[in-house]
């Protein structure tokens, strides 16, 4: 029996210590969803290709850290976004704001793209009416052997 | 057909190219900092040697300053250590550093070790103002001016080729 409180114990505690681990998410779900969805928008500078949400590199954990305490002081998510930026600059922002110097950033993929789309259509537009003196007539040797005319060998 | 017609994809792909192979060379870890030419962030920060003794970024204005951000888990720390110890047996300007998430005991060890070339290092246990310097890989350095302005920023460990041709020369320039 007393084996069996000892263990009960030793429960009790494992659930306390591990209960003060994460008192944050607990306590204040609201806050914690705010959090994170800030913390998706904003790019982690140790591992470049994660989210501050997703890192667990120490600089992201201080830095959702720090998104929670300036939530709890009520500073809105414009004013975190601002602090991030003022410190780390655009590169932070996985949305870079657009801007005279982002505008090919934003838009160069899109032009390429209609560009090339453009350019195939006008051409392909212009052959199918070119008339048939304009590209090389069929050579006899293009033709398979079997649909030769007059071919001996079949 | 007119020949440039042929040749005008051709190019395109070209500039193309070179966009990506610039793109390709340039360094991902060398992030522009936002806050060059920006006044440097307030703090006030107990000394690593002395918590009673409290330094604030008032009471460096008036002078060229360099900060060198370390801590005694960082590997590239221990790289570029000698080279800030031999520059500052030289150097014309005061050298501090921002034991950045340490613990006293290990930065105050590691100095003893590998020698202590900072007037003073401030103790940033919890990282918050590395977070308002910007700073995401120690070691960083930052130059800062008379008026209190970071001037230049260099992320990774100094090099001997850094120092010579980008911090010495600034450093002559501000003090002149």
């Amino acid at each position: 029996m007393p084996k069996f409180l000892l263990a009960l114990l030793a429960l009790c505690l494992a659930a306390a210590v591990h209960a003060a681990d994460a008192p944050l998410t607990a306590a204040d779900p609201e806050l914690e969803a705010k959090m994170l969805r800030i913390s998706t928008e904003l790019r982690c500078l140790v591992c470049q290709n994660e989210t501050i949400a997703a890192s667990h590199a120490d600089l992201a954990v201080d830095l959702r850290n720090q998104i929670r305490d300036m939530l709890r002081q009520g500073q809105s998510e414009r004013q975190i976004i601002d602090y991030m930026t003022a410190r780390y600059g655009d590169f932070v922002l996985y949305r870079p704001p657009m801007r005279i110097d982002t505008v090919l950033l934003w838009f160069g993929p899109t032009v390429l793209m209609i560009g090339g789309l453009a350019t195939l259509f006008i051409v392909l537009r212009r052959r199918s009416r070119m008339g048939s003196e304009h590209f090389d007539p069929d050579e006899p040797e293009d033709i398979e052997p079997a649909a030769r005319p007059g071919d001996p060998a079949k | 057909m007119k020949r440039w017609q042929f040749l005008a994809p051709l190019a395109l792909f070209a500039v193309l190219l070179g966009f990506l192979a610039v793109g390709l060379n340039l360094n991902p870890r060398e992030v522009p900092s936002p806050l060059i030419d920006k006044p440097a962030p307030a703090f006030e920060l107990a000394r690593l040697d002395d918590p009673a003794q409290k330094i604030t970024q008032a009471d460096l204005k008036g002078q060229v300053w360099i900060l060198n951000v370390w801590a005694s888990w960082c590997v590239a720390c221990r790289q570029e250590h000698p080279l800030l110890v031999d520059f500052a047996k030289r150097s014309p300007v005061p050298l501090y550093g921002l034991n950045y998430k340490d613990k006293r005991e290990d930065g105050l060890a590691w100095l003893a070790r590998f020698g202590d070339p900072y007037k003073a290092s401030l103790f940033d246990i919890d990282g918050r103002v590395g977070i308002d310097f910007g700073v995401y890989g120690v070691p960083e350095t930052f130059v800062i001016d008379k008026e209190g302005v970071i001037r230049f920023k260099q992320i990774g460990p100094v090099t001997p080729e850094v120092l010579r041709d980008k911090i010495e020369p600034l450093l002559k320039q501000l003090n002149a």
